[in-house]
């Protein structure tokens, strides 16, 4: 139940796995999951959903929600847009009680001496807590505050992000899945700000042929939109799963880049200057350490993976190298595919086949 | 069929000037024929530069004779391999031009498909048995061949022979002698196809399964999961280290100083009693593994460095200057078994399913058995033997010398082995009856117009292939060791356009590096060979290993990922792209050329 004393109003991305995603929605579960699998990831806490439930109990937002939104007809546009209105700006107007401000406040302290920077720069970003909402859009547009500094402006965008929950379309969405109320809980992930040199995705299988025993990591200079957009044609590499040597690379001219602008998470397109365009966003040993950790994450999940990276400008190698995200591969994973040993029985019958057959 | 691509028909290629008449030094159904013109036309020939990397003296394609009717009658009579009958040849301008033979009826191929799976079934179920009785029987044969003599022709046969009362005198001893020679040689390249053949086989389909689990596996990577680590063949070369350690070890390094010929070095060392001992020990190691020579045993010249160490002399050297230098030599064995351990097991962890790793674990474990003799059983026939083979056939030459018929042994090689013979029956008759041989008024100028023509055909550059690009090549011989399919023939035939520096070949060992190049074309250019040069050639052999621990990468024109120049490349590892087709024509020594072994792409930078 939500105000239990028990549970706990923030947790550590170390903390948590796949199955604390009631508690701290599924971004920061599948960060929490990553780190289990031995990987890097920019390190912060989540604000719990039962920190968002004490929030809403203890400002009374709760009983205006209940009203607001009890009986309200998801399909009037012009009403559920006054309702999103209503509900965002008491969020907004109700300052955080001390018993949540002050465990945030001191959870960013720690953060800030784990990073060694009295002011780090973090990303705040809700995290929904709904089993469906993997694409979960409804969650806001606005939920992401990037390179958000001090403990003042945390709480700021951490109440935009309770908020997010009831922008027009997540209302909508809700009453049409008729996701309860109770649903509606938001984490939010406070998470160190990565600044990427260069970022991008990688495969842990061939997408040319599906052949497993490759990592193909792809990456561009700047954060990874870019590429995951398909706006500009990444360098590539390929690198042999099994013995950690690039097998092939190809160097593409990279014209531009994306740049934070906001802290709403704007990002500007930017000109690349023309020595770096046709320069290797990466180094070969960033290139092999990305493809280690994809070998090493794949053989946790069990399964070919997605994955998204960045490469951290101002650490020193390997510490610059993070995993963002990983997602499982459906193009090649879910393609039917004869076992290459079809037939076999023993393996002279199999040399005989095959000679016999060509 | 689409558009019928084709390379020159051997019948439009020409005689370089100089060499007209180099047809008499082969028997006539050796060469492309009128008589048999039209189906010779509509097959594909490619230069065996590998196995025949420059013209052939007419004694020489004996190897060939022999080799072909073995591997013919091992593939398409004794084992019925299901698709493939062997293969033919032709010498065109003194050039090996080999054509493998498909088995096109499907009918055919199933009935041999069930002799196949009894007659190979049986050898694959007793591979180390066999391969055991196999080194026996070639070692058999080496002493077949060691316990023939040539005595010397006497005025009067002695009176033990006379009394022994057998009625045979020494003439008889030549004639047999010089007979047993050509059918051991017969015979051992019988039993040289017998496991070669089927182990071809064996690993094609290993080969097969590992394209299609990993669709962009390497070669390389492939024969590094099943390539056997401690073969004879790389045994000389491990020799060779001792010796080195020893020189440092006996005090004696300084003999060994740079650029100075073994002859010169040997005989100082037998001055002192440090020297002598390490003379014992090169004599102990020489036999048998000196008895490797510096080519691939198919051609009389290339020397075993029993012989003649001259063209490895500088790298024994050069181990002296590292053991000096207190490098190690060795290969770390244990450390190369385990990383092969490592990477099978992950490649194995990576198929998809558990029937797929069944079937991965048992093709492993006969093709690492079958592997294992691809590679080592070269020691034993092609120079152990070879080499044993060319020197009786010297002793021979010796006789001829003394009674006129050659001006040195080495001529013996320019007459036809069946020339021989007839010189032979005339030595023979003319010293019986005391009257005049026609040999020696007639042998020496042939083989000095020989060996002008010859000198000739060795700058013609013969075309990679000739005839017609058929639509599959099945035989598992012709895909695994020469690297040689439809998509690799019609590559020769098409040099894509913009890819004027750039050559393609086989990726045989893994790793990009630049450098110079350094262009040679025989063993006797081995020599000016210098450290950190990449060695382009037309093809390597492992008794040049020496050699691979100076330069950075290797490019040749002929060679697949069974080559021997595949497998001492990713023993040394230094980056080699194999199979360009024209590696040694379009570089030049010195130009700065990338190796790229992984994408098998070799670019001319200058």
């Amino acid at each position: 139940m939500s105000g239990e004393l028990s549970t706990p109003l923030t947790l550590w991305f170390s903390d948590v796995g796949r199955d604390a995603r009631p508690l701290v929605g599924g971004k920061v579960a599948s960060l929490g999951e990553l780190l289990r699998a031995g990987c890097r990831v920019p390190t912060g806490f989540a604000v719990t959903s039962a920190a968002y439930r004490r929030f809403i109990e203890a400002t009374g937002l709760d009983r205006l929600i209940r009203d607001t939104i009890g009986g309200l007809n998801a399909d009037d546009v012009a009403a559920v847009d006054a309702a999103s209105q209503k509900i965002q700006q008491a969020f907004l107007n109700s300052p955080v009680p001390a018993e949540l401000a002050d465990p945030i406040r001191a959870e960013y302290g720690r953060l800030a001496e784990t990073l060694g920077d009295p002011a780090p720069a973090v990303a705040v970003r809700s995290s929904a807590v709904a089993e469906d909402t993997e694409a979960a859009s409804f969650a806001g547009q606005h939920d992401t505050y990037l390179w958000v500094q001090g403990a003042d402006e945390v709480l700021d965008a951490v109440l935009r992000c309770w908020a997010s929950a009831f922008t027009p379309r997540a209302i909508a969405y809700r009453a049409h899945q008729q996701i309860g109320l109770e649903d509606a809980a938001v984490a939010v992930g406070v998470q160190q700000m990565v600044d990427p040199r260069a970022a991008g995705v990688m495969f842990t299988l061939s997408p040319r042929s599906g052949d497993p025993s490759l990592v193909v990591v792809e990456g561009s200079w700047g954060p990874g939109v870019a590429v995951v957009g398909g706006e500009v044609t990444p360098d590539e590499y390929w690198v042999n799963k099994v013995t950690l040597e690039i097998t092939r690379k190809h160097i593409s001219c990279k014209s531009h880049r994306y740049m934070a602008e906001s802290r709403q998470g704007d990002l500007r397109k930017v000109e690349v200057p023309e020595d770096q365009q046709n320069e290797p966003c990466l180094t070969s040993d960033e290139v092999i350490e990305l493809a280690r950790v994809g070998r090493q994450l794949e053989r946790h999940y069990g399964h070919a993976l997605d994955i998204e990276w960045a490469v951290a400008d101002s650490l020193p190698f390997p510490d610059n190298i993070f995993i963002l995200q990983a997602r499982p591969e459906t193009v090649w994973s879910q393609r039917q595919r004869e076992p290459v040993a079809a037939g076999f029985t023993d393996p002279l019958s199999f040399i005989v086949r095959r000679l016999a057959n060509t | 069929m689409s558009a019928e691509l084709r390379f020159p028909s051997p019948f439009e290629v020409e005689t370089p000037p100089g060499a007209e008449g180099w047809q008499e030094m082969y028997p006539k159904h050796m060469l492309f024929s009128e008589e048999r013109r039209e189906s010779e036309e509509a097959r594909l020939w490619f230069y065996n530069g590998m196995h025949f990397p420059e013209p052939m003296t007419p004694f020489d394609v004996i190897t060939a004779e022999s080799f072909y009717v073995a591997i013919g009658e091992m593939s398409a009579r004794f084992f019925c391999i299901p698709p493939a009958m062997g293969i033919d040849f032709r010498v065109l301008n003194g050039y090996v031009y080999i054509n493998s033979i498909p088995v096109l009826d499907p009918q055919k191929v199933q009935e041999r498909a069930e002799l196949f799976q009894r007659r190979a079934g049986h050898y694959y179920a007793n591979w180390e048995r066999i391969y055991e009785g196999w080194r026996e029987r070639v070692k058999q044969e080496i002493e077949t061949l060691r316990a023939i003599s040539f005595p010397e022709l006497p005025d009067v046969e002695p009176d033990e022979l006379v009394f022994a009362e057998r009625g045979v005198g020494t003439s008889m001893s030549v004639l047999e002698g010089y007979n047993r020679v050509i059918e051991s040689l017969f015979r051992l390249a019988q039993i040289h196809s017998e496991v070669v053949m089927i182990g071809f086989a064996a690993y094609l389909t290993f080969y097969d399964f590992c394209k299609k689990a990993f669709p962009e596996i390497s070669d390389q990577q492939i024969t590094g999961m099943i390539g056997a680590i401690d073969v004879s063949m790389l045994r000389p070369d491990e020799e060779f280290k001792a010796l080195a350690r020893r020189a440092v070890e006996l005090g004696i390094a300084d003999k060994f100083a740079d650029g100075r010929g073994w002859q010169e070095v040997f005989a100082e060392l037998r001055q002192s009693e440090a020297g002598q001992e390490w003379l014992r020990e090169w004599d102990e190691r020489s036999d048998p593994w000196f008895y490797v020579n510096s080519g691939g045993g198919l051609q009389h010249h290339f020397r075993a460095w029993v012989d003649d160490p001259s063209p490895i002399f500088g790298a024994l050297i050069d181990y002296i200057r590292r053991v000096e230098r207190g490098e190690t030599l060795e290969r770390d064995i244990e450390a190369q078994r385990q990383e092969r351990d490592r990477i099978t097991a992950e490649y194995r962890e990576l198929l998809r399913t558990d029937e797929d790793r069944k079937a991965f674990d048992e093709l492993i474990g006969l093709v690492r058995k079958v592997y294992y003799t691809i590679e080592d059983h070269r020691f034993f026939a092609d120079h152990w033997y070879m080499s044993t083979f060319w020197n009786k056939l010297r002793e021979l030459g010796q006789l001829f010398v003394r009674h006129g018929f050659f001006r040195e042994v080495d001529d013996l090689f320019y007459l036809h082995w069946t020339e021989v013979s007839q010189a032979l029956t005339d030595l023979l008759l003319s010293w019986s009856v005391g009257s005049e041989a026609l040999g020696p008024r007639y042998w020496p100028s042939v083989v000095e117009r020989r060996k002008a023509i010859l000198a000739e055909l060795r700058k013609f550059n013969p075309p990679p292939a000739l005839g017609v690009v058929p639509e599959t090549i099945a035989d598992p011989a012709i895909v695994m060791l020469w690297g040689i399919t439809p998509d690799r023939l019609r590559a020769w035939l098409t040099p894509a356009e913009g890819e004027g520096n750039i050559l393609r070949g086989f990726p045989a060992s893994s790793g990009t590096v630049e450098g110079p190049a350094r262009v040679i074309s025989s063993v006797n250019e081995l020599e000016t060979v210098q450290e950190g040069e990449i060695l382009v050639c037309p093809v390597t052999e492992p008794s040049w290993a020496p050699i691979f621990t100076k330069v950075r990468g290797t490019v040749t024109d002929i060679g697949g990922v069974m080559s021997h120049a595949a497998i001492v490349t990713r023993e040394y590892g230094i980056p080699a792209v194999l199979g360009t087709g024209v590696a040694t024509k379009r570089i030049r020594t010195s130009q700065r050329i990338r190796v790229d072994g992984d994408q098998g792409i070799v670019t001319i930078l200058d």
